[in-house]
């Protein structure tokens, strides 16, 4: 009787050393790392099966096509304003603080650069993973939470081939032309400051522009645009794909596409600039 | 005497030993059942007792952790994708929420196993879609409108079109009167029979609600906790002599069936 009544108080002192919560914490800290690795391998298993569907047929064209205009066409304003206002705060901001150093000049070379090389594709791709990322997540959520993927399979049609790879191959044509489309209209924003508040000649603006920027420039920002626009629409339809059941759920999943699309498009443009420009 | 009947007919979906476990939870738990060839078979129980758990294992859906699913005397479990694409052609499935696809019209969701699954032309798969439709029960009008138009009643009405339109040699069927009044409910079930027999298919059905059951079922089988604890012929439902069908199909709170509220 005494035995047993002492025997739970010593267990718990033994529970609350510190040796027990060290041991705890680490626990924790594995558990978390487990985690964070099988979501990577979930994460990188879909993107393989999605790239695989998008090569092999059937293809399904009015999919694409639908898909093209939705991502592309339909982003075109949201990007072409975010260029526009970029390019003419970046001629601005350079301006006053160009003034101070008699580097005036350069505005128009640090305008085409920024916009080119980061943020036009940046910018394209936070904007598209914020309309897109969430559009697809929070269609292809409710489809699963009713039924409509499993009455997809049920009626012989692979949702990988129907759902996911028209989005992949969409997002990914279309972010780069959404970039180019981006890089014009930024410069011709910090064009219409430069000439119109800054005084500068339009002439001298354009030819200034135009020897600094090399085809380098514009390609690695369509490069890093494709990139964006692969992990846009995969985000999108991974967490639509694996949404939890309710309301709840495909919001969640639309909430998290759009996070984790835009912290891997961070991460992702800091690689393809040490590879591009190191 | 009716599982002796069973097995004098060549069956059409055969389940043994079918388990299904998710985490610590056993959903099926070496379930064992027969659907004969050409007859309609209605699985009936609770709530959580493993029935679309069930549906979705013999669909493809879920993959059973152990067992043999049969289909035409074809093993299903494990199959590689172009036999399991062969199954998929022989199936038609009304889901319980009927699953429409919202961005296509109504001609469209009904012919999309025909285009899509089986390549047909896209104004033959039309035609097709609107002769079901008008089958149904819908005026031919219904096929340009979109799933969102509809009433709960409609959709179930276009959720049957689109499962029988490639005229499939097995039916299945989740829940199909839930949420539909008693009369729409009656008229489903009527459409069911109709066209299950229409087609000569074989039908396996899920459902709690017994008006649905008598009325579509030549065959009737419980579940509960995971495993079939009793099938038989329809007309012997009444008097099965186990006391978790009895309690069932009379909706009593009382008997060998409780419910814990946690």
């Amino acid at each position: 009787m005494t035995t047993s009544a002492t025997q739970p108080d010593q267990q718990t002192q033994k529970k609350t050393g510190p040796i027990d919560w060290g041991l705890d914490f680490f626990a924790l800290i594995g558990g978390g790392i487990l985690n964070f690795l099988a979501a990577v391998g979930r994460l990188g298993g879909f993107a393989g099966r999605s790239v695989m569907h998008c090569f092999s047929p059937p293809f399904y064209p009015s999919q694409f096509m639908r898909q093209l205009t939705d991502i592309g066409y339909y982003s075109l304003p949201v990007v072409g304003m975010t260029a526009l206002f970029t390019g003419m705060v970046l001629a601005l901001q350079s301006y006053t603080g160009f003034t101070r150093f008699n580097a005036e000049s350069a505005i128009a070379g640090v305008v085409v650069l920024s916009i080119t090389r980061e943020l036009s594709p940046v910018l394209a791709g936070l904007m598209v993973a914020g309309r897109v990322g969430a559009a697809i997540a929070a269609e292809i959520g409710t489809m699963r939470v009713t039924e409509q993927i499993d009455a997809l399979r049920t009626l012989s049609v692979n949702p990988f081939k129907y759902l996911i790879a028209p989005r992949v191959i969409a997002a990914t044509l279309t972010l780069p032309i959404l970039v180019l489309v981006g890089d014009i209209i930024g410069v011709y924003g910090g064009y219409l400051v430069s000439v119109n508040s800054l005084g500068f000649s339009a002439a001298s603006y354009l030819t200034q522009t135009w020897d600094v920027v090399t085809r380098m420039d514009i390609v690695s920002g369509l490069w890093k645009a494709g990139v964006f626009g692969f992990i846009v629409a995969i985000m999108g339809c991974y967490h639509g794909f694996n949404s939890a059941r309710g309301a709840q759920g495909v919001g969640a999943a639309t909430t998290n596409a759009v996070v984790s699309s835009s912290i891997l498009i961070l991460i992702f443009n800091y690689l393809l600039t040490q590879i591009f420009f190191s | 005497m009716s599982e002796q009947d069973q097995s004098n007919e060549q069956q059409k979906l055969v389940l043994t030993n079918v388990s299904k476990t998710f985490g610590t939870n056993t959903v099926l738990n070496n379930l064992d059942l027969s659907v004969p060839a050409g007859k309609s078979l209605v699985v009936i129980g609770g709530s959580g007792t493993g029935k679309s758990v069930m549906l979705k294992c013999i669909l493809g859906l879920l993959e059973p952790d152990t067992g043999s699913i049969l289909i035409d005397g074809q093993e299903s479990v494990k199959a590689d994708p172009k036999v399991r694409g062969d199954f998929m052609k022989k199936f038609g499935m009304l889901f319980q929420g009927a699953a429409l696809f919202d961005s296509l019209k109504i001609w469209e969701n009904v012919a999309f196993g025909l285009i899509h699954g089986q390549g047909m032309d896209k104004k033959q798969a039309k035609a097709i879609a609107i002769e079901k439709i008008i089958a149904v029960g819908l005026k031919p009008e219904v096929a340009e409108l979109f799933p969102a138009e509809l009433s709960g009643g409609m959709q179930k009405r276009v959720g049957l079109a689109r499962a029988v339109a490639t005229s499939p040699e097995i039916i299945f069927f989740d829940e199909p009167t839930t949420g539909l009044d008693p009369i729409m409910a009656d008229v489903i079930n009527d459409l069911i029979v109709e066209q299950v027999q229409g087609l000569g298919a074989t039908a396996l059905s899920i459902t709690h609600d017994m008006a649905s059951a008598r009325k579509i079922a030549d065959y009737v089988a419980m579940i509960f906790e995971g495993q079939i604890i009793w099938k038989g012929r329809v007309e012997d439902l009444d008097h099965s002599g186990n006391p978790y069908v009895e309690q069932f199909i009379h909706g009593r709170a009382d008997g060998p069936i409780t419910r814990r509220v946690a």
